[in-house]
This record gives C-alpha cells, structure tokens and sequence, in this order.
C-alpha cells in the first residue's frame, strides 16, 4: 500500500482551529484564553469585518511581542465604534489623536520606548483607507522614509463609512458611494484613479509590506508574527468588507473577502525590502461578477442590461492583477 | 470634582454596552442527522464514532461503534454500506470509507481483546431467542446489555446463521465470526446448539420465558419447476454454501451452471470456481442493470472469471447439458421468450432462486399473520401474538445481515420496554444534514483510501479473504475525511470569525455556546460553520 502522509486536519488548513492539532500549531484565534484586543460591546455594524481584522491583527501582534504592544489610532470608524466617551472596547494600551497623524503619533511613541530605554515595547499605528491612504498619507510616507520602528496597519474598507460612505482613494472602479453615484454614461467610480498603498509602500523599499483579508486568518496571523520579527517601518494592508457601505450581507463579510481574493480584486502577497517574496495561491479562480453581484454597490452593472463593458474592465484588471503578484493556483513566485 | 479639566465621567469599558438587544435572530447549534447515519440499517451513529477514530481513540469509537451493533469486525466485511452511498463527501470527491474504517475498529477490538460492558443492573427477565443468525444475536446482545437474561436456541450445529451457512469464507473468515459472537456469549448469553424449536408457545412455556423473539431466518431454497432427465444433478444455492462448511464438500463437477441474478448466485458461482471447477456460468434472465446482486460484487465475480449469461432462462435439464431459451426485454422490462433456443453443457445446476421461511415453530400459535411466506410484525417488531417478537430474513424486509442486527436491536428495545410494560418511544429525528447546508470551501481534498485486494490467482483457488483491511495510518486519514455532517467537530470558526467575541469556547470535547448578550444577530458564525451545525432563528419578541 503506498504511503500515504496524514494531514493534521480533517479539513484541510483552513479552519480557524481544529482539536486535533497541536496547541502551538493552532491560531492566536483559537486559543481559549486569548487576548480579545478589542472586547465586545463595540457599536460595530453587524458582521463588520473591520472589528474581525483589527482582533485578528491585534491578538496576533499581542502573542508576538509578549503583550509588550501600544497601539496608535486615526479618527475613523474603528475609533468612533470602540471608543464613545466614556467607554472603551479595548484591552491594549491605545491612543487616539486625529484623522491624519496616527503614523506621525506613533513615530513619537517608537522614540519615546527609544529613549526609556525600552526597546521591549514595541509600537503599532492603524487606521482605515481614509486615515491612510488619503488624509494620513504624507505622515505615513514619511514614517517610511525615515523607516522609523513601527507597524502600520491599514484596514481598508475602501471608503469612509463611518462618515456616509464617501469615495476614498482606495474605493475601486465602478463603485458607488455617496460621492459617486451610478449615474451618467460612466455610473460610480471612475476607472484610472485612487492608488493602491501597498505597492507605494514597497517602493520605498521598507523592510516588510503585506496585504491580507479577513478571509484567511492563518495567513493573517504569519504576516503579523512575521513583520513582528523585522525593526523598522513595516505596512501590512488588510481588506476588511463592509457590509452597510459594499451593500452586502451582514453573515456574507468573510464569503465576500474570500472572493476578492479567489477572483483576483484583491493580490495577497508579502514583500521584503521592496521585493516580493509570496503569493497566497488562488485556490480555484473565479469570474469577477461572483464577487461583484453580492454588492450593492456594484448593482447597476448587473439588472436588465448588464454593463458587459465596464465588468470586462474589471475583469481585466483582476487578471492582471493575477498575473502580476503571481495567484494563478500552484504557481510559484521566484 | 477630582478629575482633570473637562472630565466628568469616569472611563468604562464597552461590555456596558449589550449589543445583544439590536438583534432580530439569533444563532443556535443544532445537531443535524448525517446523511450515513441516517441510510443505516442497524442505526449506527457514524458520525460519532469517526469523530473518536479521528483522534485515534480507537476504543472509544469503539464503544461508540457497538451501541447499536455487536459486530463491526462483520459489518466492516459484509454489509453493503448504504452509508457510503449516502455520504455527502460522495458530492465532493468521493465518499468517507465508512466500510474500512469499521472494519479496523473491529479488527483492533479483536486483536486488544475489547470486551463489552456488563449490565449495571439486572431485570430478572428471562427472553427467549429463536435462532443464532444475525438478528438473533443482535437481540441477545442487546437485551443482555439491558440487564435481561437472554437464552438462544438454534437448530443448527454452530452459530452465525446465514454469515456462516450462507456467506463464503472469502468474504467472512470464521476466526471474525468466531470472536464477534464468543464476545456476545460472554455477556452471559446461553447459547443451546442443536435445539429445534419446534412449537414456540411450548417452548415459552417450558423455559419460563417472559419474551420470545424470533429469528429463524430463510434458510429453505426456493425450487423452480425445470423439466429434467433423470440423470440432472440439481442442488439448491444455500444447500451448497451451508454443505461448504460441514465434512462432506459438495459435488458439483466441472461445469457449475447458477440460476439466478442476486448475491448468493454470485455467491455460490464464486464459490464453485474456487473449488475447482473450470467453468462456472451464470445464467440471468434479465441484464445486468437489472440484477440484484450488488455491483462491486458481480464485477469481483467477473474478475475471477465467473461467466455471466444475461436475458436467458434454463427451460430443461440433462445429465451434462441444459436448454437455454433467449429472452428480450419488453418495453416495460420485463423478460419475454423469444423461442430461439441453444443447449450448454453443465455437469449441475445451482439454484439461486431466493430463499423460504420455514415457518413450522409458529404452526397453530394463536394471533400470528403470515402473509407471502413471511410473519407480518408491527412497528414494534411484535407478531399478532402478545410477547412474540419477530424480525431478520423472516419478516418482510431486504435481506442483508446489517438489516437483520437492526432488527434485533429494534427488537430488543421494544422488548425491553414491553417486559417493563410500557412502550419504547424513540427519540425524535433530527433534521437531515443535507450537503447544501455544509461549507465545503474548508474541507481539503483528500482521495479516498482503497482497500488492498487479494491476488487474482489466490482468488480462483482458495478461500482466503479477497479484500485486505486497512492499517492504522491509512484508516486514521480515512476517518479524517469526514465531513461531520450536522455535528460540530470544534474547528474554531463559529468562535474566530465571530466579530463580537460572542461565542465563548468551552474547552476540548464541550464546544462552544453562545453570548446573547454582545450576540448582534449578524449570522457570520451559520455562513461560516463547515459543518452546517449552527442555524439562525427568529428573535421571539
């Protein structure tokens, strides 16, 4: 009989956690006592895949770094729905300034611990795509530039919900927001704009940058521990969905972060000094409409006459994307 | 006022805050009924002993296992696994070897010795049962496990019933049969070899019994009337197989010709080929589509070089030949003559008609309805005669070994509740756990584990067992495949991808439960659960 390897798993590696492994292979999610960085009662939507993210960053960080953690916070709905005066969600120590200077805060946190001579203390600053990549950006280039000793970590729900959901610089093509209305010959969100921070961020060649989804924890929770291994200026960006903004379903926030990333929307990659060095494999890739549908959103591109054109476009940047970070499934990446 | 400029409330943590009261449904988890529990005859929980397979608490699966079936060791070698065929893996890559898996318990409860716990407490009951086979074991097995004194009376000189006398060695070796029913009779069991019942209310009477069931199977081969010269040799199918374990083998030449279309004719015809005969030819008055023998055995049968004659049927027999009428199938599928005939030369012809009830124990027993050969019982497995209960080959029922031990388990619990005068009510199903409720992205592809075959040439010519077990590393990875249909298997989602922290982990083996009070009601947990063991109902305002 031929050899046959037993997987630890009855179901694969996907799960949160599973009893038959062993304790120190299962997730920082799974463990009984773990920390809940932020503790229930926060005014978070229902099924927001912000709150999931940031617990799912923040337990991870916290088991890297011994518990050692402050964490910086920009204005934005992660602050708003945590933190109403006089109540607090959080069980790190964390601080809240404004919209636009959580990396600059957070700089200063990392010299202070410099300075006390405690280099133990390690310094984490988060916001969303609102807080990051539009009003925070010039501070957070220059927390890069100087490669100061932090974390940044952007939840990118790809518009700033908390205020009504505007149009952000990380809000896709063809998107509705209250800022772009599916109205005109080119309804929502104009193609050709907004950028995309994490390929800024490895263009300034800082240790480590990553992006990851609420979709797949195990590989949320490596990147964490792994930037947690790096000194320096390190970025990981997580997309978290967004079910009152995207107009999707509140138990749908998980279903939807895995399509982006198995139709290519979004590239999960990880990248040293610059260069990347992974791609997480699409497991079996899907047409962007699977991904599209779902939403509200993206509504008017579907109906009675479905705007084949605009979805084509999309389509296409979904593939480049692909090929660009190197998904295609069991592809590898030199 | 001692705090600082501006502050006038004192910092407080958001649990202050009971989210819980925005939601309008709330998550629940649920037990489903897997889909291979459900297809069992015998009632196995399979679901549940794989769980403890999976984490190679062999014993403990065990002993999950024989709660509802004495005989894993068997089941693992002759049941037809209906489970199998219901498995919603099947829908995925390919079914959970169900069939394998319980084979290796079985194999390793023999091998460490497992023995079945003794009733705490006994009843003082005394149940009579009528026949060593299958069902009858079944019953005694479990009556003694419910405290009953069990006493079994068999007319034949060993038991088993039909996994002895009616299923071949290459299939079933006696050393499994042997162990399985000696573990049963440790219980406490009385087994009377030998004895013929030979009028049941006599026998009752006479042992002070408080219950009888019976399980005399069907052991009587059905005889088509076949015009023949005096010098034909026709024998019977189950004379064959019960002659193949006694002193004296039966004769049947070079040339074996079966009569019938269902397990025992691929029985009987497998048989003759490993005693020797050069030839063994069954003859089908349908095609194979149509036949009842399963499958996987009619094409073992095939690769042993058993021969198969479809849509024919024997119209007179001879000394070394037969006369063979071809059939075609009407519209309706029905055989029809075609009147072209052709002779074939058969040293014998063996019948594999079906089989009779010999019903002779229950002549004149008032109350007992028989109807097309076979006692008619109600759902309670009890005859038209007030404490008689009946169940196996000789009700009517498919007739397969696994069906027989689910009547003896039915039996027994009806039988246990009568005695205690009151009735057996079993305990509501739940609902199905169809593949559509499960969340198959988290299952990784895993190829089903195939069992070892014996060598062809050791197949045509001795009885050594055909189909080889499975070994401890790749029966493990075989449970593993399972999906845990409609049962939680502790895989942490519903606890991770909860955004509120609302679902509290229990600890190993307790599961989880949740926390109405920070609970939003968004339904992440049910979308999530591989499983489909979770599911939203309406908030009750």
């Amino acid at each position: 009989m031929p050899f046959q390897p037993i997987k630890f798993y009855q179901t694969g590696t996907f799960t949160v956690g599973n009893r038959l492994l062993n304790p120190d292979d299962r997730s920082v999610q799974s463990h009984q006592d773990r920390i809940n960085s932020i503790n229930s009662g926060h005014r978070a939507c229902q099924g927001c895949g912000e709150a999931l993210g940031a617990r799912y960053a923040l337990d991870a960080a916290m088991e890297a770094t011994g518990s050692q953690l402050i964490a910086a916070n920009a204005t934005g709905c992660l602050e708003v729905f945590t933190t109403p005066y006089p109540e607090t969600s959080w069980q790190i120590p964390w601080m809240h300034s404004l919209f636009g200077n959580a990396a600059a805060v957070a700089t200063g946190i990392a010299a202070a611990m410099k300075v006390k001579g405690r280099s133990d203390v390690r310094v984490i600053a988060q916001g969303g795509d609102g807080g990051t990549t539009d009003i925070g950006f010039g501070c957070l280039s220059g927390m890069f530039e100087r490669n100061d000793d932090v974390l940044y970590i952007c939840y990118d729900n790809e518009a700033y919900m908390n205020t009504g959901v505007q149009r952000s610089s990380a809000t896709p093509a063809a998107a509705r927001t209250a800022t772009t209305m599916p109205v005109g010959p080119n309804p929502g969100n104009v193609f050709g704009q907004g950028k995309f921070v994490p390929a800024i961020a490895m263009a300034h060649e800082i240790p480590y940058v990553a992006t990851a989804t609420v979709a797949d924890l195990r590989d949320l929770e490596a990147k964490v521990k792994r930037a947690m291994e790096f000194r320096g200026a390190r970025y990981i960006h997580i997309l978290v969905p967004c079910p009152l903004g995207w107009g999707s379903a509140s138990h749908d926030t998980i279903r939807i972060a895995r399509l982006a990333h198995e139709t290519g929307m979004f590239p999960v990659f990880e990248a040293e000094y610059g260069v990347q060095v992974s791609a997480l494999p699409i497991r079996e890739q899907l047409p962007v409409e699977e991904y599209l549908k779902p939403q509200k959103r993206f509504a008017h591109l579907f109906g009675a006459k479905p705007k084949l054109d605009m979805i084509a476009k999309i389509q296409e940047r979904a593939d480049r994307n692909i090929r660009k970070y190197g998904q295609a499934p069991q592809q590898e990446v030199v | 006022m001692d705090k600082p400029f501006a502050i006038t409330l004192d910092p407080g943590s958001s649990l202050a805050n009971h989210t819980g009261s925005w939601r309008t449904e709330r998550p629940l988890y649920v037990d489903r009924m897997p889909p291979c529990n459900a297809a069992c005859p015998s009632g196995e929980n399979i679901q549940s002993w794989l769980f403890h397979a999976e984490s190679g608490e062999y014993e403990r699966a065990w002993r999950v296992l024989i709660e509802n079936n004495p005989f894993p060791a068997i089941m693992g070698r002759v049941c037809y696994h209906p489970c199998e065929g219901a498995c919603n893996r099947g829908q995925m890559d390919s079914s959970v070897g169900i069939n394998s898996v319980e084979r290796f318990l079985g194999d390793e409860a023999i091998k460490r010795g497992w023995k079945f716990d003794k009733p705490a407490t006994l009843s003082g009951k005394r149940v009579l049962v009528v026949g060593a086979g299958p069902s009858g074991l079944s019953a005694a097995y479990h009556l003694a496990r419910l405290g009953h004194i069990v006493e079994i009376h068999e007319a034949g000189p060993l038991s088993g019933g039909m996994m002895r006398f009616g299923i071949p060695k290459y299939r079933l070796p006696r050393d499994v049969l042997d162990a399985e029913v000696a573990r049963i009779l440790d219980l406490g069991v009385t087994l009377r070899l030998n004895t013929k019942v030979a009028n049941i209310e006599q026998s009752i009477k006479q042992g002070g019994f408080d219950a009888a069931f019976l399980a005399v199977g069907a052991h009587i081969g059905k005889r088509a009337f076949i015009p023949a010269g005096d010098a034909a040799r026709i024998v019977d199918a189950v004379s064959v197989l019960r002659s193949m374990e006694g002193e004296d083998k039966p004769m049947l030449g070079r040339r074996v010709v079966v009569y019938g279309g269902g397990n025992t004719a691929i029985d009987v015809a497998r048989t003759a080929k490993r005693m020797g005969a050069t030839e063994a030819i069954i003859v089908y008055r349908r095609t194979r589509e149509k036949m009842p023998a399963h499958d996987f055995e009619v094409e073992e049968a095939l690769q042993e070089g058993v021969l198969i004659k479809w849509l024919s049927t024997i119209k007179h027999a001879d000394a070394h030949s037969l006369t063979v009428e071809k059939m075609v199938l009407d519209n309706k599928g029905v055989p029809q003559p075609t009147g072209e005939f052709e002779t074939m030369e058969a040293d014998s012809l063996v019948l594999a008609l079906g089989q009779d009830v010999d019903l002779s124990l229950l002549q004149g027993v008032p109350g007992i309805e028989i109807k097309d050969g076979t006692v008619q019982v109600g759902s309670n497995m009890m005859t038209g005669h007030k404490g008689v209960f009946a169940g196996g080959d000789m009700v009517p029922s498919e007739r397969t070994v696994t069906v027989g031990v689910g009547h003896g388990k039915k039996a027994a619990r009806h039988i246990d509740a009568w005695l205690r005068g009151a009735a057996y009510e079993p305990a509501a199903k739940h609902e199905l756990a169809d593949f559509k409720m499960l969340h198959t992205w988290y299952y990784a592809d895993a190829p089903k584990t195939v069992r070892p075959m014996l060598d062809m040439i050791r197949r045509q010519t001795s009885f050594d067992e055909v189909q080889g077990g499975l070994d401890e590393t790749n029966a493990l990875f075989e449970a593993r495949r399972c999906l845990s249909c409609g049962n939680c298997f502790e895989c942490d989602n519903c606890y991770g991808v909860c955004p509120d922290n609302a679902v509290i982990k229990l600890g190993a083996g307790k599961r989880f439960k949740f926390n109405y009070d920070y609970c939003k009601g968004c339904g992440m947990c049910v979308a999530e659960c591989p499983c489909g063991a979770i599911k939203m109902v309406p908030e009750e305002i």
